[in-house]
């Protein structure tokens, strides 16, 4: 189709380029500089999707954010889809591929569209009010129907092609909009010495600027004024401009959430490139220069295609250069429409009438329509509309009654005035103001290092909005610090100030419950569901918002708050300020998922940490398991084993000869000082002043009160050093709660904590052999029995690398830990495994070292115990220092109510009969198993293996009361069956503890 | 009260929707009640709802400072389950979860109660060991609950990557078929419309100032700002607010108060099957009635009562929402908001008497309140009416912070509620 | 995301930081000499102040150190000048 809308001259297109679209199948051309929206108008294509609750058709009502109606879904292929983009913000591009929403099966003819014929039966919140019976019903038939009928586009089925880019950025001075008053903000702040960022929303910077065509500015018309300024700024040197970015958000501390388009508007950009970048922007101070926005009249069936704003229009005939229709009738309460209709009247479009709710409209502007010869109709109303697919006439009647004229037109242009764009300063926290002049709310008190200026902020002339921002730069500098120099005041000719507005439904005269009236023309209220949440008791702007769902809409209320506030306070006889505002929430216009996910994708989702020993591991075919952020091997399969069979080997080789275990995810605190004993005393369960150097033990940490929160083995280096191990997953938080304890309750204390977890590599040789694999490797110590007890250590160097050598056993063999610089963990590790070829070693992973553990009892933390755990429940009670005054968890334990506690849940060790079912963890265990639900439950399994060494399978469990039930027989009920378990001790295996010296 | 049906609907519309009558009375305080209920959430509401129907109680009030249902009731992302863990949680919840099953037809009123099923992901071997306790606890409890392998997950939630690559791959959920999501607003409307038809004042924009007590230390009334209203019994539950509340009466509470965020997409044609919850990654989603994506996660790092959170806790959100469903990653951020959390020490709700004669507090509910709305309000309602809790809130104890009896769900399972 | 001024290290952003929960309760030197009733209150019972309060906040990415900060709970404001 031609564009035959297009006007020959005008705007701020590229008439030399043809751009070459589809929408909906059909093939469209338009130009450079086009939106989807003002290019479809070029090719006289209004209609453009339907309205969420009844279908109704709906056409393009605006030419910016606020659009509700014209939402479409673009993309080349699946994975650039993107649904509800408003086809006014869609910059076009060649080969842009656009499709309506919400219909079936074309835009034209949409079955849904039935619904629009019982709208009488639907009223706001209908569905609070049926579909209660049958209950299935409810599941079965109406929700998914609702559901089906709801929604707007679809979601993208496959995963999106694109990357996103984040970044941080400070400023002095963010300016937000750069309109009129956003530019001499920016440009006053710059002159300044300040840092500036200029964001505003549009492909290119000057707002307002961009549809005026009859202002002088300085003596220059606008396009070279505005050429000049943005000169200017460009050469300000410290001043970023980003075009296409959305200030969305505005948070505490004057931080500022930006959406930046990358690449949306490029045909078919390189996905490699991010389509998009999240800024956030710390600002000393923030300029909000973004605006207002006209509100339509809320009059009957005003929700026609081809019924749209009256700056719109003007926006699409001067910017654009698009005739939105040929013949119009103009319907305002402000002064605004009267620009547009002398622009569509100079464009060549015929003016039917422009009917003023205003008994007597006057002003520059209305007196040069008059002296246009346009038909000005004052204190008249618009009754109703008529047309289904595209509206073909309107009748107007005198606002005080009488009989109503009926006009054809295929254009309707309505203004009920403006809304200043307070959402970022409300978001902010900022008090809104009411105006009662401009009926409307404005920008009051501020919360942060923020003002607001031009329309934003109610000013109504083109001079009065730059002025403004002059000021509010000029402001914003003084307060960041700097000092703006004067600047001479922009002389402005032919741009007057525009007045007036309605707030509400505009009078018809007809029987009000036969029509309707939109108020949120997305969710399709109408003035009348407003009145029926008041009559049932919604009188909360809130309540009337979230009964009707007005306001909540993808436009989020940019159009439609403000007459619902008119309806209300009229039929509330309550002034606007006392009923309030809905509150203002970001972001201020949608923004993709993408964006916020950012970097974050795939092993960027979050860092994988890896031991030093890791690239070995996985050369050797290791599987992994994740265990907080680290990947650690869990078992080593060889040629077509399971994990069973490797794991049964694994074991059997740490049994018989020796292991070797990679343990360098355990966490390392180094603790340092004079009162470094005294310290691990006070936080520790256990006595730690007589610890000799060179010896170790095994630890108990508690929360304040009184649970297993961490526990690992602690070496004496000397008397002012310890080496502490704690669990893979509790490093940060044991660090972080040393760190209180030690500076905020016990700063007397003179100690140092570092964290060392990644500074060593911890190499587990576990079995028989284990001394007679390292022997070799070690210089400068005894590690013969006698010399090197269980649970010692020492200072040497191992394979010729500097190390701390642990003997110390998580299996219950003879076994040394090797700690080393984590650099050289790799090279010592293979040392360590060629030393051990001629003992047969075997790599095993944390599965094995589970099973080994499980054998001999030793819990695991956050296995075994689950925060509500004492160390007496899990058998710990042993290691408690009984004669120490203090501990962390001991006055807490030692409370009459714990103490007098029975049937707490006590760690044991289960025997499944028979011997070879392996009980599934997390299994519990019942008195009764064929009792019907609520069962008694007793305990829980919290590990369950199978255990190669001795031929059976194994168990440890948390049971009520269990160290004196050990011998009684339960069962474990598991999905298809119950268990019997007889309790028996935890350590299944050497008790004795003899192997533990090889 | 007037009916609500199909044929009502009909009716009205005959009549131009002129024949309406408000839901409920917007009433003025008198000067003394039975019982005075400060909070006029869902729990709120229920509590005098239930206080009329069951306990025989009609002089009752429900002190709102602001509209009702505007607090957290308005505010969450409206997941119903009783999964938990613990016999005592299990039992609360499940009581609500049954009074879910029959609110609407209870209250006359559709409070879309939708049981799409909640699925709770597992991505690890400890994940598997904590969600496998659920299952086998839950069933012995007579609360369905089951484990779905990545594949099973995937058939019941087709949006969902499992794809065995992904930095926290899905390993299995825990899917619980009952459980589901409500409109949270008509949750509200439709017990303050039920209790008011019952006798129950409805009393908004009036905030309790202070708490009276008599000689013997018992309440004695309320001073609020529409006046002083005399009453012996006090329900306090105002979720965020609780510590503010009940420093009133001198009592200093074991809470803090954390923000929390949700948010939802732009609405779009139904996509999303289910609620699907990873407490691993820190997200959850379902799909709305009116088609929007509601998301939501963990709660901000400070006490705050400010109702809105800060910007990274959304991005980490959508992060993990993105990295399970990567085709939401061109959907958009419709809008975002912030409730105001009340988290106790081990994380699960009080619901109970206080060592103030006539004082009862129901708080604590942290991130989980909605899904137990019902039976929340029903227990609290026992509780006022007996003074003495039923034997489903009896564990739910002050108490029980002194006793160390602490019902840890969050610490045994690191389970977000 | 606050910014929270360490004392130390100067404005940065809140994701530096770790939450210290509410400021000024002290552990008793002797818990012993502390009755059960009172340790449970130091172990749970917390102010939860809506509007001016107290409150640690620890340098956990800088300089690893607590320090006091007071802030507006209602407001989210922090006393800039009343830290430490």
């Amino acid at each position: 189709m031609s564009q035959s809308f297009r006007l020959a001259e005008g705007g701020r297109i590229d008439r030399s380029r043809t751009l070459a679209f589809r929408f909906d199948g059909r093939a469209y051309a338009g130009h450079p500089g086009d939106t989807l929206a003002s290019a479809l108008l070029a090719n006289g294509v209004h209609l453009v999707g339907r309205s969420f609750k009844y279908h109704r058709p709906r056409g393009i009502l605006t030419a910016g954010a606020e659009e509700p109606n014209a939402l479409v879904g673009v993309g080349r292929d699946e994975g650039h889809y993107t649904p509800n983009l408003r086809a006014t913000q869609v910059v076009l591009h060649d080969g842009l591929v656009a499709e309506s929403q919400n219909r079936f099966p074309s835009l034209e003819r949409d079955v849904g569209g039935l619904t629009d014929l019982f709208w009488k039966f639907i009223p706001a919140g209908f569905y609070y009010k049926t579909f209660m019976w049958p209950k299935t019903a409810w599941t079965r038939v109406f929700e998914p129907r609702i559901r089906a009928m709801a929604g707007l586009g679809r979601a993208p089925e496959i995963a999106d092609a694109a990357c996103y880019a984040q970044r941080y950025a400070h400023c002095d001075v963010l300016v937000v909009g750069a309109g009129p008053a956003g530019i001499e903000a920016a440009l006053a702040a710059a002159s300044s010495g300040a840092r500036v960022i200029l964001c505003d929303e549009q492909a290119e910077p000057g707002g307002a600027l961009l549809a005026e065509t009859d202002a002088t500015l300085d003596g220059a018309d606008v396009a070279s004024f505005l050429a000049t300024r943005l000169s200017w700024l460009q050469a300000a040197g410290q001043v970023t401009i980003l075009p296409r970015t959305i200030a969305f958000g505005y948070f505490p501390h004057n931080m500022i959430g930006l959406a930046q388009d990358l690449t949306d508007h490029l045909g078919e950009p390189d996905d490699t490139q991010p389509r998009g970048r999240l800024w956030q922007v710390r600002a000393r101070e923030v300029v909000i220069a973004t605006g207002a926005i006209e509100r339509p009249l809320a009059f009957p069936d005003n929700d026609r295609p081809g019924i749209m704003l009256a700056d719109a229009a003007r926006t699409y005939v001067t910017r654009y250069g698009v005739l939105p229709g040929r013949n119009a009738v103009v319907f305002t309460a402000h002064d605004s429409a009267y620009a547009a209709a002398l622009a569509l009247h100079r464009a060549g479009a015929r003016i039917a009438a422009i009917a003023d709710l205003r008994p007597d409209p006057s002003g520059e502007l209305v007196e040069a329509a008059r002296a246009a010869g346009l038909p000005i109709r004052p204190g008249c109303t618009l009754t109703g509309t008529e047309g289904r697919l595209r509206v073909t006439a309107a009748t107007i009647a005198r606002r005080d009654g009488g009989a109503g004229e009926r006009l054809s037109c295929d254009l309707v242009l309505m203004s009920g005035g403006f809304t200043p764009s307070v959402h970022l300063f409300s978001q902010s926290r900022g008090k809104l103001r009411f105006d009662p002049a401009l009926d409307a709310f404005i920008p009051g008190e501020p919360a942060e290092a923020c003002r607001a200026a031009g329309a934003a902020a109610g000013t109504t002339s083109l001079a009065d909005a730059l002025a403004s921002g002059r000021a509010a730069g000029e402001a914003a500098a003084t307060a960041a610090g700097f000092t703006a120099p004067p600047a001479m005041a922009i002389a402005v000719a032919n741009a007057p100030a525009a007045t007036g507005g309605f707030l509400g439904a505009t009078p018809h005269g007809r029987n009000s419950g036969a029509v309707r009236a939109f108020i949120d023309f997305q969710n399709d209220v109408t003035a009348k569901d407003i009145s029926l949440a008041l009559r049932e008791g919604f009188r909360s702007v809130e309540h009337v918002k979230r009964y009707t769902t007005n306001g909540m809409a993808t436009d989020q209320g940019k159009l439609s708050n403000m007459n619902a506030l008119g309806i209300m306070s009229a039929e509330l006889g309550r002034p606007i300020p006392e009923i309030g505002t809905t509150t203002f929430r970001m972001p201020y216009t949608p923004v993709p998922f993408g964006y916020f996910a950012g970097y974050a994708r795939g092993a960027l989702f979050e860092p994988e940490r890896h031991t030093p020993i890791h690239d070995w591991a996985e050369e050797q075919g290791a599987m992994f398991e994740d265990v907080g952020t680290w990947k650690r091997a869990r078992y080593f399969p060889r040629e077509g084993e399971t994990m069973h069979r490797a794991v049964a080997r694994e074991c059997r080789a740490v049994r018989a000869s020796v292991g070797i275990f990679d343990a360098s995810t355990l966490g390392k605190i180094e603790i340092v000082g004079p009162d470094a004993a005294e310290f691990l005393n006070r936080m520790y369960v256990n006595a730690w002043t007589k610890l000799k150097p060179g010896r170790l033990r095994y630890g108990v940490l508690l929360r304040e009160d009184g649970f297993v929160i961490d526990d690992g083995v602690i070496g004496r280096l000397s008397d002012t050093r310890f080496h502490v191990t704690t669990t893979t997953g509790g490093a940060p938080r044991v660090l972080a709660m040393m760190e209180d304890y030690l500076q905020t309750e016990f700063p007397e204390l003179d100690v140092w904590l570092t964290s060392t977890t990644e500074q060593y590599a911890v190499i587990a040789v576990q079995g028989p052999r284990a001394r007679d694999v390292i022997a070799p490797l070690v210089e400068g110590a005894d590690i013969s029995g006698a010399a090197m007890p269980h649970m010692s250590m020492v200072e040497c160097r191992v394979a010729g690398i500097p190390a701390r050598l642990f003997r110390v056993s998580f299996t219950g063999e003879l076994g040394f830990e090797i700690n080393v610089p984590a650099d050289y963990g790799r090279a010592v590790w293979e040392a360590v495994f060629d030393a051990g070829r001629r003992h047969d070693v075997t790599a095993y992973g944390t599965e094995t070292m589970h099973v080994l553990r499980a054998e001999k009892g030793y819990i695991i933390v956050g296995q075994e115990t689950d925060g509500t755990a004492t160390p007496d429940d899990v058998g710990l009670a042993w290691a408690i220092g009984k004669a120490k005054p203090d501990f962390v968890g001991k006055r807490a334990l030692d409370r009459a109510a714990f103490a007098g506690q029975t049937g707490r849940k006590q760690l044991v060790g289960l025997f499944t009969e028979p011997g070879d079912v392996v009980l599934e963890e997390g299994a519990h265990l019942v008195t009764d198993p064929d009792r019907p639900p609520p069962a008694e439950i007793l305990g829980h399994v919290t590990s369950a293996y199978w255990s190669e060494t001795l031929g059976r399978s194994i168990a440890l469990a948390l049971v009520r009361g269990g160290r004196d039930r050990i011998g009684e027989t339960f069962h474990v009920k598991l999905s298809d069956r119950a268990i019997p378990v007889r309790l028996t001790d935890p350590v299944f295996y050497d008790r004795e503890g003899a192997r533990l010296d090889g | 009260m007037q009916r609500f049906s199909a044929l009502a609907l009909i009716r009205r519309a005959l009549d131009g929707q002129a024949g309406w009558q408000a839901q409920w009375r917007d009433a003025a305080p008198k000067p003394a009640y039975d019982a005075v209920i400060i909070g006029g959430g869902g729990h709120g509401l229920g509590t005098a709802y239930y206080l009329a129907r069951k306990h025989g109680m009609r002089n009752i009030a429900v002190l709102e400072k602001g509209w009702i249902g505007g607090g957290n009731t308005g505010r969450n992302t409206t997941i119903i389950r009783s999964n938990y863990l613990f016999d005592e949680s299990a039992a609360l919840y499940d009581h609500a979860l049954k009074l879910w099953e029959g609110l609407s037809a209870e209250l006359n009123y559709n409070v879309m109660f939708s049981q799409r099923g909640v699925l709770m992901l597992a991505h690890n071997v400890h994940d598997e060991q904590v969600f496998r306790r659920h299952v086998h606890a839950n069933r012995l409890n007579g609360v369905d609950n089951e484990w779905l392998t990545p594949e099973q997950a995937k058939a019941f939630c087709p949006p969902l990557n499992i794809a065995p690559g992904m930095r926290h791959a899905v390993t299995g959920g825990a899917l619980q078929r009952r459980g589901g999501t409500a409109r949270h607003d008509a949750v509200a409307w439709g017990y303050a419309r039920a209790a008011s038809a019952i006798g129950v004042d409805i009393i908004q924009n009036c905030e309790v100032t202070g708490i009276d007590r008599d000689a013997a230390g018992r309440v004695s009334g309320v001073q609020t700002t529409r006046g002083a209203i005399a009453t012996r019994r006090i329900g306090v539950v105002a979720a965020g607010n609780t510590s503010v509340v009940m420093a009133m009466a001198g009592l200093r509470m074991p809470l803090e108060s954390f923000p929390l965020q949700a948010l939802v997409s732009e609405p779009v044609k139904p996509c999303f099957p289910c609620v699907v919850m990873s407490n691993t990654i820190h997200a959850y989603i379902s799909q709305s009635d009116k088609g929007e994506l509601v998301i939501g996660a963990g709660t901000d790092a400070y006490i705050s009562y400010s109702q809105r959170g800060a910007l990274h806790i959304s991005m980490h959100t959508l992060e993990a929402i993105c990295e399970l469903f990567p085709m939401f990653r061109r959907m958009r951020m419709l809008r975002n908001w912030g409730g105001i959390v009340d988290v106790t020490p081990d994380r699960s709700p009080i619901i109970a008497k206080t060592p103030i004669p006539g004082l009862y507090v129901n708080c604590g509910w942290g991130t989980g309140g909605f899904k137990a709305t019902p039976g929340s309000a029903d227990l609290f309602a026992h509780t006022i009416a007996r003074d003495e809790p039923h034997p489903i809130n009896a564990p739910f104890s002050l108490e029980r912070f002194a006793e160390g009896r602490l019902i840890d769900e969050a610490a045994a399972a690191a389970v977000a509620h | 995301m606050l910014l929270i001024p360490c004392p130390h290290c100067g404005e940065r952003p809140e994701i530096e930081f770790a939450y210290g929960g509410e400021a000024h309760r002290v552990r008793a030197a002797d818990p012993r000499a502390v009755d059960d009733a009172s340790w449970t209150d130091y172990l749970y019972i917390r102010r939860n102040a809506r509007g001016e309060f107290e409150e640690r906040w620890r340098h956990a990415h800088g300089c690893g150190r607590f320090f006091n900060l007071r802030r507006n709970t209602y407001t989210d404001m922090i006393d800039r000048g009343a830290a430490r």
